[in-house]
């Protein structure tokens, strides 16, 4: 049975290291999501209070976690980048 | 709703779809092989792959159904939003590179590339198609709803001509011209939904959404003393509110009585005999009317009529300042006929910004409300990095660097269009343009409002986007049966030529299930049915995905029992809730099997548990598991 990518790939001696920081940054995003969704079952009205020109918590939180996941992409793949530059040198 | 068609929307119409066809039939000419057909050859850049990311997932819950859902109920529309971008994180740091590593055409390769199991090759195709006609029904739904203001035909012919040209597309080359087609559209969506953005906050709040060539309706109001020939024929009391049928000239109308007076409702009346009358005339006569109106603007403190141009914070701002009227849907029988209205209820903008409107159950002490809601939230969080349609996009690009940069790239994207969303939502919730009858069509119905032109390129933007996914999710099928099911679960070893004829014979016939299923569940809403999907996609996949990628004590045997559990449980608790028994058995909800709709919370737990208990209790199987790291 032919199992393995549809492309050829090359050894990836980062994988280990990409794999436990994505586990790290995963948790970190997870943490502030649990959060946002705590408020809204716990304390809706607390979504109401202006906290940051003139914009209520649960739109700078909702845009928040929306910018919060690109950005947090962005240094996943620089950090990533740096790994593979390192580890996969010679290959 | 009433709709004529315009002719410069059919034409566009008819030059995207040919587009579109032109592009398949140029690409089928280049695919041979199962590589080509399933993957592309792994041959997309990653910057086409995660445009084409965006087209893939940006499906017509989140242009027609979110939209939709924040004109009609706020903030809690907008939640959808951050969940199903909340998902692309579970994708991008767990999913994204393993998975690129361990497949090569279908995700059922991932899962079984160290087991070469059966049973694993069974269940995950199964859930493959499980999953995809659960996502394929409200697309369907969705192309039926647009077909109708778009070119002024009846809903079916909307979901045969979708099926019609899917099969098309997927039938002659696959996954490359399915990649460009979500390529384009997924870019000309995010693109011409920014152009709606900007003309929102040109046009800012007017307490009078009137727009050229599209009056506003003016709402009567009568009260004892100038009726304005109305006579008072009858009342119905419903959950404290008063409704009066008046008439005038032989037309029946409905009022709300309140302290201000007999306010005017929109109404749908079917006569014992099957006759329908809107606003108590039939339905040539046009007497039906887009509404959606701020009933006071609050700007710095002062009432005003009308802000003029506005940027978008002071769009929020304002809108959380100030009132505006949504209109809220009343069913009561009267002499024997159905009686639909849509009362106008004066809502604070605070309360629009706030979750709330739509899940009312968590504004009080209702554990099980709660406990829906954070389901939900939580199939959101986890559905998108189980996607098979999103999935098998991984194998189309060259390396782990390249799936892990399209996917930034695609959240981004994808990002960008969830924040115009709450724009576009609230834009329609007050610019005069919702049809009470389709909440789906808001963001097209806006952008008619602004200029027929605008209109037909969105509308035909939002047919490509229910193409394009349709497309993904036809070709993710396609790939379950001929490749997982016919070529490794029943050992056929079929040649590189017959897997891809196989391929195509198995989209032809998901696409009529597709058409089938589309005209059968019409009326029903888009992005509930999407969370459906996102909460049995979560539980059946995620825990067998997440547990290969990460636990090395998983076993083949607990992988798919708990895909099993997870598909078993996920629908079960669907299929028992209360929503269930309200739409289509007439059950009230209250009087429901089980109080629970969002399964994911327990589907997901009970799946995970399965593959942990299962994998456990068969470590003896691993003596045989394939090193492939």
């Amino acid at each position: 049975m032919s199992h393995g990518p549809a492309a050829k790939l090359g050894v990836d001696n980062a994988s280990g290291k990409k794999a436990k920081l994505g586990v790290w940054l995963f948790i970190l995003y997870t943490t502030v999501y649990a959060i946002f969704v705590a408020i809204g079952v716990l304390n809706y009205e607390t979504m109401g209070k202006i906290v940051l020109g003139q914009q209520n918590l649960a739109v700078v939180f909702g845009f928040g976690l929306i910018v919060l996941a690109i950005i947090m992409g962005l240094i996943y793949n620089w950090i990533c980048t740096g790994y593979e530059n390192k580890l996969n040198k010679e290959e | 709703m009433i709709y004529e068609a315009s002719t410069f929307a059919v034409v566009l119409f008819l030059v995207f779809v040919a587009l579109v066809l032109g592009l398949s039939f140029y690409f089928a000419r280049k695919t041979k092989s199962a590589s080509g057909y399933f993957a592309a050859g792994g041959s997309i850049h990653w910057a086409v792959n995660g445009i084409a990311f965006a087209g893939d997932y940006l499906s017509a819950a989140s242009f027609l159904g979110i939209c939709g859902m924040i004109a009609y109920s706020g903030y809690d529309g907008f939640l959808y939003s951050i969940g199903y971008l909340a998902g692309w994180i579970v994708a991008l740091f767990l999913v994204a590179e393993p998975l690129k590593r361990l497949g090569k055409y279908t995700f059922t390769d991932a899962l079984d590339a160290k087991f070469n199991s059966k049973g694993i090759q069974f269940t995950a195709a199964f859930s493959t198609l499980i999953v995809s006609i659960f996502y394929l029904i409200p697309q369907m739904v969705g192309a039926g709803d647009l077909v109708t203001p778009l070119l002024g035909l009846p809903h079916w012919v909307g979901v045969v001509i979708v099926g019609a040209i899917v099969i098309t597309i997927v039938a002659t080359a696959g996954m490359t011209s399915t990649t460009y087609v979500q390529f384009i559209k997924g870019g000309l969506l995010i693109v011409f939904s920014t152009i709606l953005a900007v003309y929102i906050f040109n046009n800012g709040l007017s307490l009078k959404p009137e727009h050229e060539g599209q009056k506003y309706h003016d709402f009567i109001v009568l009260n004892d003393s100038n009726m304005q020939g109305y006579m008072a024929a009858n009342d119905t009391t419903i959950k404290g509110h008063t409704f009066v049928k008046m008439q005038k000239e032989g037309v029946d109308r409905w009022f709300e009585s309140t302290d201000k007076g007999y306010i005017e409702v929109l109404s749908k009346t079917i006569k014992a005999d099957g006759t329908e009358l809107y606003n108590g005339e039939p339905k040539e006569k046009a007497k039906f009317f887009p509404v959606g109106h701020m009933n006071k603007i609050i700007v710095d403190g002062k009432e005003v009529d009308a802000t003029g141009a506005i940027g978008p914070f002071k769009f929020l701002s304002t809108i959380g300042n100030s009132e505006l009227v949504r209109f809220l849907k009343q069913k009561f029988k009267d002499n024997g006929d159905d009686v639909t209205l849509w009362r106008q209820d004066i809502t604070k903008g605070s309360d629009m910004l706030i979750p709330g409107l739509q899940f009312p159950d968590i504004k009080d002490d209702s554990m099980i409300g709660k406990i829906n809601f954070i389901s939900l939230m939580l199939a959101l969080f986890l559905g998108t990095a189980s996607l098979p349609h999103i999935l098998i996009r991984y194998y189309t690009v060259s390396s782990q660097k390249a799936a892990r940069k399209s996917t930034i790239v695609a959240i981004a994207a994808i990002g960008f269009f969830y924040v115009l969303t709450l724009f576009m939502g609230l834009g329609a919730a007050v610019n005069g343009v919702l049809d009470v009858e389709s909440s789906n069509m808001s963001g097209p119905l806006l952008a008619k409002a602004f200029g027929i032109g605008l209109f037909s390129i969105i509308s035909a933007i939002a047919f490509a986007t229910v193409l394009g996914t349709v497309s993904g999710l036809i070709v993710a099928s396609s790939g379950a049966i001929a490749h997982d099911f016919i070529d490794k679960f029943l050992g056929k070893n079929l040649t590189d030529k017959a897997k891809v004829r196989a391929g195509k014979f198995a989209a032809f016939g998901v696409g009529i299930i597709a058409i089938l299923l589309g005209i059968l569940f019409k009326g029903m809403n888009v992005s509930f049915l999407v969370g459906w999907a996102f909460a049995v996609a979560a539980s059946a996949n995620l825990p067998a995905i997440l547990m290969v990628l990460f636990w090395k004590k998983t076993t083949a045997k607990g992988v798919s029992w708990s895909i099993i559990v997870g598909i078993v449980s996920a629908l079960g608790i669907i299929m028992t809730g209360p929503t269930i028994g309200e739409q289509f058995f007439g059950i009230a909800r209250e009087n429901a099997i089980q109080p629970i709709d969002a399964p994911a919370i327990i589907s997901f737990t009970l799946a995970l548990l399965t593959l942990v208990v299962v994998s456990l209790m068969s470590q003896k199987d691993n003596a045989n598991k394939i090193d492939v790291n």
